[in-house]
């Protein structure tokens, strides 16, 4: 035999051997769950899930799929489920919630609910969200609000202009910043960045009950409205005072230039947050949160959530109780969302440990919801079915990179309205 | 299997040439049979997906075109379609003509051939992923090239294609033909390793020009590998989803989206499954009809010569 | 090779060449730059990198990037950084590797001496499994891994690996093997030889260029594919390019620009030794006729 021969024969047995390591698959009693938060303080949060679960007992097993906001972890959820082994838990919220319960694939968490209290320690709004046909069939695991505006007051100062509280006021100040050297804002050509802002310009304009009739239940008068077309125009404006370098830029780099002085301020969710504090920037002093001009008193809310799998034996079923259990306790709730720069999903917490900010945010979730102003944010997925969010977001990131008018915009956006 | 001596076995012969006969098929079997379910199945599959209702997940409920159009009233799809067609003609051609060029020169007998061969080729080891995030720095007007050469002393000079949407599309390019091209060299720096010299002497003898050489005899004898590196290319442009999703993300907008991330998109991300299949039928049907007459045309003609 | 030294004489030759190896290295620096762009990175500080441009050479040069992204970084609530991962490619990367180019062997020697009716129809058939694009399979896949029990499985990933590698060595086999005589294969049947001993004793010993060929064709496919690793692995299984796309996409928190390019370099670094090492055999498996139809 020469070189080839021997070499061809030791292949074919360590193939042979090698496929016969079959990799286990998830066993009996595990919690397998699947998220996207990868990073150093979101890992950290879900870290102490898994610390919680393993002390009861159980195997945590990690299913982390980052990239484009959950777009490759839905792609291998689906995949999971259609193979018939889906994880225990996934990260999906808002109407998806929806979608996947009418799949008939989530379990009912009504023991778990009711023994937890559940009813009483969420606003409507939001068990709403997590309840499939009245069952509960998800946790939420926390609040973002969505309408802020990080501030950089030295900017402000040195372009003797003043923090807007309404768009037309965001003119006059944004004017003034641009003229004395600054960006006026800071913002990243993303897609789900320009939702995010427009979602903020429309609130502001159109008000809550006009954010709810158009986002919320798609009423095509609403949609096509000449509110919307101010809307549209105010985007413009906004537009203007953003630096050309914005496309793709990442949402983190447009918050460092907040942070180092170069930009005046960003339209982000409270997740910016996070940024500041790593930067050891101290709020109130080097950077203020308030809200976007117009929407005072409103609060935007994107909650993140687990659903639950229907599972098939007793060992796994009662792991995932306990996780369901261990989500909404107030010990998780108030380490994750320290970590995360978000306010807990459970009312009634103690908020000593988190920063002004949070406490506002906290303060404004309450008196917002009695107030008829919480919306949930249709940028973030929390409003519509992913099909007219997708239709949505094309509209909104055309517009902004295009010469389309108000008025088509408009129309196009009620036009997306149609695709469920 | 030795035949034994004539005559002493010869129903055993038979059953043993049958099955020797039968080997051949026997062999190719399990890959066609994996080639017949797992791509012509699935294929079949997704046609049919694209007929249903699918939206979450696939469910069967029948629908007939409504989906082809949703597709074809779809503005996006058109931007992707428009877009592959400019992407695949512009990446195979950059990459055919600079591998090509890159081949001819490097055959003349450089000094360092093998280094700048390794940088020529090393690009090809890398995933998509790393290469896209790499070019998307390098191409982003406010930090990479238009930042350095202002810096150097260019004021006016602008290169802002990775954020304009008339020219995202063309990034992608540069950061594909980068991948790409060191491998269609090494293709043809074998392919003219491989020509006979004798031709090119006796041409020479004639009086020919270098020029007029490779013009009119070397690059038609590299038919061959220009069909390799051209099945290639074009597989490679097809599929480009990682690199356009690293690099560009769609965007500006969606004016960078291919059919591959349109699908991907459609199909797993906004619950319209539907619409996904039938984007990826349309795909498919184009690939067929393009490329299959081409490679078996040039299978038959390979092996004749 | 094309030899022609003699047809120029010495003054433009010097010109010529000067010509030829000026845009040589013009080209090298293109093919270089994001490499480079990649390892200034690597080596940056977050504070460099934040105010500084990012082709710049590094005021300072630190590998704490390199080993958090080795042993430290987060990929989910796992905070071990690549080293896990990296192994795990390498378990479900080579038998892939292995058993997809044996079978394309076979496949290829079949194809080219041992014709039957309808085989030139068959391989045009098998190339179109080229360019299927992946994200069509993955549902049904899915749905068939699940029914064969290999949902999740090492197994169930080699397995959908082979499947779809299959036509590209079987192209490459076939390439190569249609340039050996047919004459060859038709006096070994006459001595009396079958199908598995000329196989053996004539064709594989002249291989050795193809293989090397497909095998790093295929390891590079397989080891930098995503679509495939991420859907049909979980957990601590991941291959090293999920973990990596894990550490690179954080979708809300702070990114380190840093690790992610140490990351990237690390997730590279097999497939780029690998072309380092073996590009020469590359291309002299390429010269050795598989280019040629």
């Amino acid at each position: 035999m020469n070189i080839v021969q021997r070499a061809f024969v030791r292949t074919l047995v360590a193939s042979a051997a090698g496929t016969l390591l079959i990799a286990g698959s998830v066993i009996a009693g595990d919690v397998e769950v699947l998220h996207w938060w990868t990073s150093g303080g979101e890992a950290k949060s879900v870290a102490e899930l898994k610390k919680i679960l393993e002390a009861e007992g159980h195997t945590w097993k990690d299913f982390a799929v980052a990239g484009g906001g959950g777009e490759n972890a839905m792609t291998v959820l689906k995949s999971r489920v259609i193979s018939g082994k889906p994880p225990t838990a996934a990260q999906v919220k808002g109407p998806s919630i929806q979608e996947w319960g009418a799949e008939g694939v989530l379990t009912q968490l009504d023991t778990v609910s009711k023994a937890g209290n559940w009813d009483a320690l969420l606003p409507t709004v939001v068990s709403d969200v997590m309840k499939y046909q009245g069952h509960y069939v998800a946790v939420p695991v926390n609040v973002h609000r969505v309408n802020w505006m990080w501030a950089n007051p030295e900017v402000f100062k040195k372009s003797g202009a003043k923090i807007p509280t309404t768009w037309d006021e965001f003119a006059v100040a944004a004017e003034k910043i641009r003229k004395a050297g600054f960006i006026a804002v800071a913002h990243g050509g993303q897609p789900w960045q320009d939702a995010t802002v427009f979602e903020s310009v429309a609130l502001g304009i159109g008000g809550a009950d006009w954010y709810e009739k158009a986002f919320v239940k798609l009423d095509p008068a609403a949609l096509g409205s000449p509110v919307m077309e101010k809307a549209f125009t105010t985007l413009r404006t906004v537009q203007k005072y953003i630096d050309k370098d914005a496309a793709n830029r990442d949402w983190n780099l447009a918050t460092a230039m907040v942070i180092n002085g170069k930009a005046a301020m960003q339209f982000m969710g409270d997740w910016a947050k996070g940024e500041f504090t790593a930067a050891k920037k101290v709020p109130g002093k080097d950077y203020v949160c308030v809200p976007a001009p117009g929407t005072a008193g409103a609060f935007t809310f994107n909650i993140d959530s687990f659903i639950m799998f229907e599972q098939k034996d007793a060992e796994a079923k009662k792991a995932q109780a306990d996780l369901a259990t261990a989500i909404m306790e107030p010990r998780f709730q108030e380490v994750f969302n320290l970590n995360k720069g978000s306010i807990p999903a459970r009312s009634g917490m103690d908020m000593s440990k988190f920063d002004q900010c949070a406490k506002d945010s906290a303060a404004e979730f309450q008196s917002s919801s009695k107030a008829g102003k919480l919306v949930p944010s249709w940028a973030h997925g929390m409003a519509m079915p992913s099909a007219v969010q997708g239709a949505m977001f094309d509209v909104v990131t055309q517009f902004m990179n295009s010469s389309m008018s108000p008025k088509d915009a408009a129309a196009k956006m009620a036009a997306a309205a149609k695709k469920s | 299997m030795q035949a034994t001596a004539a005559g002493l076995a010869r129903p055993r012969r038979s059953t043993l040439d049958a099955l020797e006969a039968a080997l051949p098929k026997i062999v190719l079997g399990p890959t066609l049979l994996c080639s017949l379910l797992f791509v012509y199945g699935f294929i079949v599959w997704t046609g049919i997906l694209s007929f249903t209702k699918s939206r979450l997940l696939p469910n069967y409920e029948f629908v007939g075109f409504v989906q082809y159009a949703s597709l074809f009233a779809n503005e996006r799809w058109w931007v992707a379609v428009k877009n592959l067609c400019v992407f695949g003609g512009l990446f195979v051609s950059v990459c055919l003509a600079v591998g090509l060029l890159l081949a001819i020169l490097l055959d003349q007998k450089i000094r360092a051939e093998g280094i700048l061969r390794s940088i020529y080729l090393y690009p090809m080891a890398l995933s998509f992923i790393v290469t896209g995030t790499a070019w998307k720095w390098i191409l982003n007007p406010g930090l990479g090239i238009e930042r350095l050469v202002r810096q150097l002393g260019f004021p006016g000079f602008t290169f802002d294609w990775l954020v304009n949407p008339e020219m995202s599309i063309y990034t992608v390019v540069i950061a594909g033909a980068w991948q790409s091209s060191g491998f269609v060299m090494a293709l043809f720096l074998a392919g003219l390793r491989g020509i006979d010299d004798s031709i090119i002497k006796a041409a020479q003898v004639d009086g020919a020009t270098m020029p007029r050489i490779y013009w009119s005899i070397i690059i038609p004898s590299l038919r061959p590998v220009f069909f390799s590196a051209v099945m290639i290319l074009a597989h490679i442009a097809i599929k480009s989803f990682d690199l356009v999703m690293a690099l560009t993300g769609g965007g500006p907008g969606f004016s960078s989206d291919l059919p591959a991330t349109f699908m991907y998109a459609f199909g797993f991300t906004r619950n319209q499954i539907g619409v996904g299949a039938a984007s990826a039928m349309m795909m498919l049907g184009t690939v067929v009809a393009v490329i299959v007459p081409m490679m078996y045309s040039e299978v038959r003609r390979s092996r004749r010569g | 090779m094309v030899d022609h030294a003699r047809a120029e004489s010495a003054g433009p030759r010097s010109i010529g060449r000067a010509v030829v190896y000026g845009l040589l290295i013009l080209v090298a620096l293109y093919y270089l730059a994001p490499l480079f762009v990649m390892l200034a990175t690597s080596v940056k500080s977050l504070d460099e990198i934040r105010s500084g441009s990012l082709v710049s050479l590094p005021a300072r040069v630190s590998f704490d990037a390199w080993s958090k992204a080795w042993g430290s970084a987060c990929t989910g609530a796992d905070c071990s950084g690549l080293k896990g991962n990296f192994w795990n490619s390498v378990r479900f990367v080579l038998p892939a590797v292995v058993i997809s180019s044996l079978i394309g062997a076979f496949n290829g020697y079949v194809l080219t001496l041992w014709r039957f009716r309808g085989s030139d129809a068959l391989f045009t058939l098998l190339l179109v499994g080229c360019f299927i694009p992946f994200q069509v399979v993955l549902l049904p896949m899915a749905q068939t891994l699940g029914w064969l029990g290999l949902a999740n499985t090492t197994t169930g990933l080699v397995f959908v690996h082979v499947v779809y590698g299959l036509a590209f060595t079987t192209l490459f086999f076939r390439n190569f093997y249609v340039s050996i005589p047919e004459e060859m294969v038709k006096a070994a049947r006459i001595d009396g030889a079958g199908f598995f001993i000329i196989f053996w004793r004539i064709i594989l010993p002249l291989s050795p260029p193809i293989i090397v060929v497909c095998f790093i064709w295929q390891f590079t496919q397989i080891w930098n594919d995503f679509l495939f690793g991420v859907v049909f692995s979980s957990g601590e299984r991941q291959p090293i390019t999920v973990a990596l796309n894990n550490l690179v996409n954080t979708s809300t928190a702070v990114k380190e620009y840093n690790v992610d390019m140490a990351a990237a370099i690390i997730a590279a670094m097999p497939t780029l030794v690998l072309y380092v090492v073996a590009g020469k055999y590359f291309v002299r498996g390429l010269t050795a006729g598989s280019v040629k139809g």
